[in-house]
């Protein structure tokens, strides 16, 4: 199979990438927000911990 | 049972899971894509094209079976009060969202060389469509809601009502006259599909399925965390010592 007719999908290329393109998107996204959050919620927890550390 | 329903314990399990099913992730997903891509021939009916059906097909089934763990998971949250069922269920509403979300904008890219448009108003595609509103639906009322006790159950009841709406989309194919094919599996019997294909496409849904697994636990982690974050095991976790 040659590189060029791979891409092209028999011509339906925009509509088969598009879609595997959108999943990887959509999957990508969701493993970024739980991370982003993840770091977050951590980085508030610590400052909780901080200040009630200091009013002790 | 109370072991396993306790948030530390589940914390700690989910911390050691996600990493397993993060690996056999990857590992199920490019097996379904190389067959789906390289090994399997292209369809007579539909040339290449039909190459869709391995991410639209799973995200379909995805945002089904998402939806009734969440709508489980309420149920049990509101029988027997249990918080780490509400949690899995909030957990389960952006990615079940994002899997329907998935299988409608595939299935319009499928549809417009096939069918020769975007969109139409046919059972199956107005009966997701309204499976992404629930979810929606369902995110939009548990963030309105302050105590997140009270959200959750709110939330439940909403999903739960919601339900009906999944025999609606599974037999749409079959009670109307849609324009969207009906299933080529499930039949018991008569295979319509070839074994080269039905391999990437298995493969495909169960990665997408440890996939939902593994990113559901971790909004579950982040959940926890935030709602124990006054009890002292929270308090006592070395990385959170500022």
């Amino acid at each position: 199979m040659n590189w060029q007719e791979f891409i092209s999908m028999g011509g339906y290329g925009v509509y088969v990438w598009g879609s595997y393109g959108l999943t990887a998107l959509i999957l990508v996204l969701n493993l970024f927000l739980p991370l982003r959050r993840r770091k977050v919620v951590r980085q508030r927890l610590r400052e909780f911990m901080r200040l009630k550390e200091q009013t002790r | 049972m109370h072991k396993y329903a306790s948030p530390k314990f589940f914390y700690t399990l989910a911390g050691q899971l996600i990493p397993w099913l993060g690996g056999v992730t990857v590992l199920l997903l490019l097996a379904g894509l190389y067959l789906g891509l390289f090994v399997a021939p292209a369809d007579y009916q539909q040339g290449e094209s039909y190459r869709i059906m391995f991410v639209h097909v799973p995200a379909a089934w995805m945002s089904m079976f998402i939806y009734m763990m969440m709508a489980g998971a309420g149920a049990v949250a509101l029988v027997w009060n249990i918080k780490l069922a509400e949690i899995f269920a909030n957990s389960c509403a952006p990615i079940g969202a994002s899997f329907t979300f998935l299988a409608l904008a595939t299935g319009s890219l499928w549809g417009k060389p096939m069918w020769g448009t975007w969109w139409a108003w046919d059972a199956r595609l107005t009966s997701e469509l309204i499976l992404f509103f629930l979810y929606i639906g369902y995110m939009a009322l548990q963030a309105s809601i302050e105590d997140p006790r009270r959200a959750a159950r709110a939330a439940a009841i909403l999903a739960l009502v919601g339900v009906v709406n999944i025999p609606v989309i599974h037999f749409s194919v079959e009670w109307w006259n849609t324009l969207h094919q009906p299933a080529s599996l499930g039949k018991v019997g008569t295979p319509s599909i070839h074994p080269s294909m039905l391999a990437p496409l298995l493969l495909m849904a169960l990665g997408f399925k440890t996939y939902f697994f593994a990113t559901m636990l971790m909004r579950m982690r982040n959940e926890i965390l935030e709602r124990e974050r006054h009890t002292t095991w929270v308090t006592d976790m070395p990385e959170l010592k500022a």
